[in-house]
């Protein structure tokens, strides 16, 4: 079976750290940060290895701030 | 899993999802977690899926989402509060051709609008109409709105709200239902990944019943508003979930496409 490797990346100056893709993401990828950004917001920052691209955190974020890569490794 | 670099998946052609080009660059105004957002940035995507931005006039509301206008690049004409639907009966009117829809939270749509809002689903008018329920005003800071819940505290009912004295919480999509006019009445939500897909399709169904002129298409989405409820923004979910819910029940509540 092919398997499916992802990667997010966030937008970490717009991401107004509001932790609703955390609950979303079945991998547990996301964790807020403990450092802030300009706007004094603990971002979003993914934590490990394990994301499967499947946009769910993407979705749900009200800001827009995340773009999922996936790729299938043959 | 290992040998594979972030740099490899990081390619364009392995892109799935992106903010849409249809949202501008500008930082959102809304509270961290708020589903307008959300809703936003789905209303795009159907634009851009549809490829309609061009053809399409948004009616941006007073309220939170007053600077929707701000964010949403395509066509958008600004409302006097509460009169969105009857902007859009004109310019559907004007303008048959085009794809009109209008952005309304609950007190611009249930409070000072409802007059507007049931003319507009009585007539027929061929609109989509994108109802906002977060159950309190939230702009203004988190007073009591038609759509708060019994017992529900806001700023204006810090007891929670009395029936008896303070009257009933008003459902404006059953309502709207009632009425003739209307050919597809529903109710979503945006607090999940399963619930923004199917508000998404739900959405983009409503743009497409506009290609068949039958009548308005009302799509409420109940949101939170942690700041206003006084919660983060994943509490305010689960206690969306638990109290908002049973109350506003998710689902299309009529389907009269044919």
């Amino acid at each position: 079976m092919a398997k499916v490797v992802g990667d997010i990346v966030i937008d970490i100056e717009k991401c107004k750290g509001c932790g609703v893709c955390i609950p979303a993401c079945p991998q547990d990828v996301i964790s807020l940060s403990k450092n802030v950004n300009g706007k004094g917001y603990n971002y979003a920052e993914p934590v490990n290895d394990d994301c499967t691209g499947c946009m769910n955190c993407a979705i749900v974020c009200p800001d827009g701030v995340i773009t999922v890569y996936r790729k299938k490794i043959e | 899993m290992a040998n594979i670099t972030k740099e490899e998946i990081r390619k364009p052609e392995n892109l799935v999802y992106k903010k849409t080009d249809l949202l501008t660059d500008k930082a959102l105004s809304y509270c961290p977690g708020c589903g307008h957002g959300t809703t936003h940035r789905i209303i795009m995507e159907v634009l851009e899926e549809m490829d309609i931005q061009d053809k399409t006039i948004g009616i941006a509301p007073v309220g939170c989402s007053v600077l929707a206008y701000d964010f949403m690049n395509i066509d958008m004409q600004q409302a006097a509060h509460g009169r969105a639907p009857a902007l859009a009966t004109a310019i559907k009117r004007l303008m048959p051709e085009k794809f009109v829809f209008t952005y309304q939270g609950d007190g611009d749509l249930a409070a000072i609008g409802t007059a507007e809002t049931i003319h507009a689903c009585n007539r027929g008018e061929n609109i989509v109409i994108i109802f906002i329920n977060n159950g309190i005003y939230g702009m203004t800071g988190g007073q009591m709105a038609p759509t708060t819940l019994p017992g529900m505290k806001s700023s204006t009912s810090p007891y929670g709200r009395d029936t008896h004295l303070m009257g009933n919480p008003l459902k404006m999509t059953e309502l709207v239902a009632q009425l003739p006019g209307t050919i597809y009445v529903t109710r979503q939500s945006v607090h999940t990944p399963s619930n923004v897909r199917k508000t998404k399709k739900a959405i983009r169904k409503a743009f497409e019943n506009q290609k068949l002129n039958k009548g308005v298409s009302f799509v409420e989405v109940v949101s939170n508003c942690n700041s206003g409820w006084k919660m983060t923004p994943v509490q305010s979910n689960k206690w969306m979930e638990e109290n908002m819910f049973p109350f506003y029940p998710l689902g299309d509540i009529k389907v009269n496409t044919d």
